[in-house]
């Protein structure tokens, strides 16, 4: 098992080191540089001004000279400074970050809570109405484009109803800061959940289907187990591997979700940064976001990995 | 009375044995089983055609900006009526519907061809060939692709090519993986010896040989990855890091619904792109559900 993570531990490193590899060649080749977003366009610069400010920010140095340094600096935890402010990139993400975790994991929770329990159901009734209108409901999930969904409730909640805030993630004004966070958080997870929703409903609904048709099942059965015993303990167990397979799998697509939600919502996130720094060629941060996230991506799937062995025993002792 | 399921063996007998119970005509059947698909391919064919003739059945001209007609509500000379620029809501739907569609396509089918062609080498191959397309796919599976794809946006530039494009080199993993899982069963069959065995190359067994036979699964992933990439498109361009204003597609054409006075009083700007592009993402993935059902081989005889 050890061996295992280890071995997944170092395949990560030539992953995010291609990842930052690409994505610095990709914002050094970019047309416009950061020093034509930071001067006024319509104020004559003299060249040897524009030269002095390419040196001081280290921009008249080969690409890959460039990159070495970016690396040797990003190791010591050191992922410099944004173009247009004194900030520290780390620092700026670090910011930023746990207002994406808390977005991302409770949409997460969301999807995982409504759509085992649903799934099962959809599986244990197979054909039933409810069971059709479940189906349907996921076809609809995974089409309806989730900035839409979200501008939809948004227009529901918010701006009909009044009931939630339509964005933010604090009001200065609440005086029960926690239940303020929840009341924000609300709309963004569930635009953020619902794809995933359907996806855990569906996923769900075929794995039990698929464990229920199995041999072991009917000699559980045959040996007078309860069903109960019979559906979780043998049932269920083998059903949860291939849903950790979709879990794992959505991960990548739920930080690349959130940066559409956090836009929308004005949710303070990484992706709300990500979208803005790209509006502002703000090649530093965005490199930081690249990697963090990218890092993060592949933590939880090492993550997800572990709960693989952990519920399979026979990939424990392969 | 006659009962299809009740028929004699005779009856049974000449169905299977008739000219028009063919296994085309059987999956014809299996297809129209699934009314949803049905339905599906009917919205599908009418927004296509209604793309394709857009110049022709637009009312106005999508680009086209009128100061005198800002933000007007539906009306007879604007059926839907006009956005921020006074351009006719109406026209931009259609026209976009050709922008979102194409980008769909091209870009599920730059995926599908990068998968399969790796999908087949890598199965075919095998050994250290398969070994390192399999690693670069695991890698390419855990980048994540929404960062990547804002990146090279931002640096390719905003156009609808490079939507198309940088959508299309992400996607190709899932055929990949499919492909090469089907091509290892498929090799090991009689006629890809005989192939061999007459001196076919490598090249012309995988794709005249081996190909013919995977391609059931490739339509299916391919159905669905039109719908994921019509979506990417979407998210991009709402954001608008994607296909750049005036060019309308369905997915910058929401991009004006966040301030809150659109989509409280003004909701003929965000309703009618929204809404396509549900329907049609719907459509494709209802066919394909129909098409899995179809084109598989195991249900040919129901």
């Amino acid at each position: 098992m050890l061996r295992y993570i280890i071995r997944r531990l170092l395949i990560s490193i030539p992953v995010l080191l291609g990842i930052t590899m690409i994505t610095f060649a990709a914002y050094n080749l970019a047309p416009g540089d950061p020093i034509s977003a930071m001067i006024d366009p319509s104020v004559p610069v003299a060249p040897e001004v524009l030269e002095k400010m390419k040196e001081d920010l280290g921009l008249n140095k080969p690409v890959y000279i460039r990159y070495l340094i970016w690396l040797k600096e990003a190791a010591r935890g050191n992922l410099g400074y944004a173009y247009n402010s004194s900030t520290p990139v780390l620092k700026k993400i670090g910011d930023r970050l746990p207002a994406t975790l808390a977005l991302t994991v409770s949409a997460m929770l969301l999807a995982i809570s409504l759509g085992v329990p649903l799934g099962v159901y959809s599986a244990l009734r197979q054909y039933s109405a409810l069971d059709y209108l479940l189906t349907f409901f996921a076809f609809v999930a995974v089409s309806i484009p989730a900035f839409f969904f979200a501008l939809g409730i948004i227009y529901i909640f918010s701006v009909r109803l009044g009931i939630f805030p339509v964005q933010g993630m604090h009001d200065p004004d609440a005086t029960n800061p926690f239940l303020d966070f929840l009341r924000h958080l609300i709309l963004p997870a569930t635009a953020l959940g619902l794809e995933r929703i359907a996806g855990f409903l569906r996923y769900t609904r075929s794995a039990v289907l698929e464990v229920l048709g199995q041999d072991y099942m009917t000699t559980a059965r045959a040996k007078g187990l309860s069903e109960r015993v019979v559906l979780w303990r043998h049932g269920f167990r083998n059903a949860l591997i291939s849903m950790i397979t979709i879990l794992s799998l959505s991960i990548p697509g739920l930080f690349g979700g959130a940066f559409i939600i956090e836009w929308i919502f004005s949710w303070p996130g990484m992706g709300q940064l990500a979208v803005s720094s790209v509006n502002m060629r703000d090649y530093p941060t965005l490199m930081g976001i690249a990697l963090i996230g990218s890092t993060l991506v592949l933590l939880s799937n090492l993550l997800a990995d572990i709960l693989y062995a952990v519920a399979d025993p026979r990939i424990r002792y392969a | 009375m006659h009962d299809p399921n009740n028929a004699s063996a005779d009856e049974q007998l000449v169905r299977l044995t008739s000219r028009r119970d063919t296994p085309m005509r059987r999956r014809v059947r299996r297809f129209l089983r699934h009314r949803m698909a049905v339905v599906g391919a009917v919205i599908l064919l009418t927004l296509g055609l209604a793309s394709i003739a857009a110049p022709l059945i637009s009312p106005h001209d999508p680009v086209e900006v009128d100061v005198t007609a800002i933000k007007k509500p539906p009306s007879a000379d604007h059926l839907l009526g006009t956005d921020y620029a006074g351009r006719d809501v109406l026209s931009r739907l259609i026209w976009g519907g050709r922008v979102s569609m194409s980008v769909g396509l091209v870009a599920a089918g730059i995926a599908v061809t990068i998968g399969t062609v790796l999908g087949l080498i890598s199965g075919f191959s095998g050994r250290w060939v398969d070994f390192w397309l399999q690693r670069l796919t695991e890698v390419v599976m855990t980048i994540p692709t929404f960062i990547m794809i804002i990146t090279l946006v931002a640096v390719l530039g905003p156009s609808i090519f490079n939507i198309m494009f940088v959508i299309g080199i992400f996607g190709w993993t899932g055929t990949c993986r499919l492909v090469r899982g089907e091509t290892l069963s498929v090799r090991e069959r009689d006629f890809v010896l005989a192939s061999r065995c007459v001196g076919a190359s490598p090249a012309r067994i995988m794709f005249r040989h081996i190909l013919p036979n995977v391609v059931a699964p490739i339509i299916v992933a391919g159905t669905f990855m039109i719908a994921g990439a019509i979506l990417s498109e979407a998210g991009l361009s709402f954001l608008g890091l994607g296909v750049r204003m005036p060019t309308p597609t369905w997915g910058n054409m929401l991009t004006n619904a966040q301030s809150i006075t659109v989509l409280e009083s003004m909701p003929w700007l965000w309703l009618p792109p929204g809404l396509l592009i549900t329907l049609v993402v719907l459509s494709i993935n209802f066919l394909g559900d129909a098409l899995r059902d179809a084109l598989d081989p195991r249900l040919l005889n129901r």
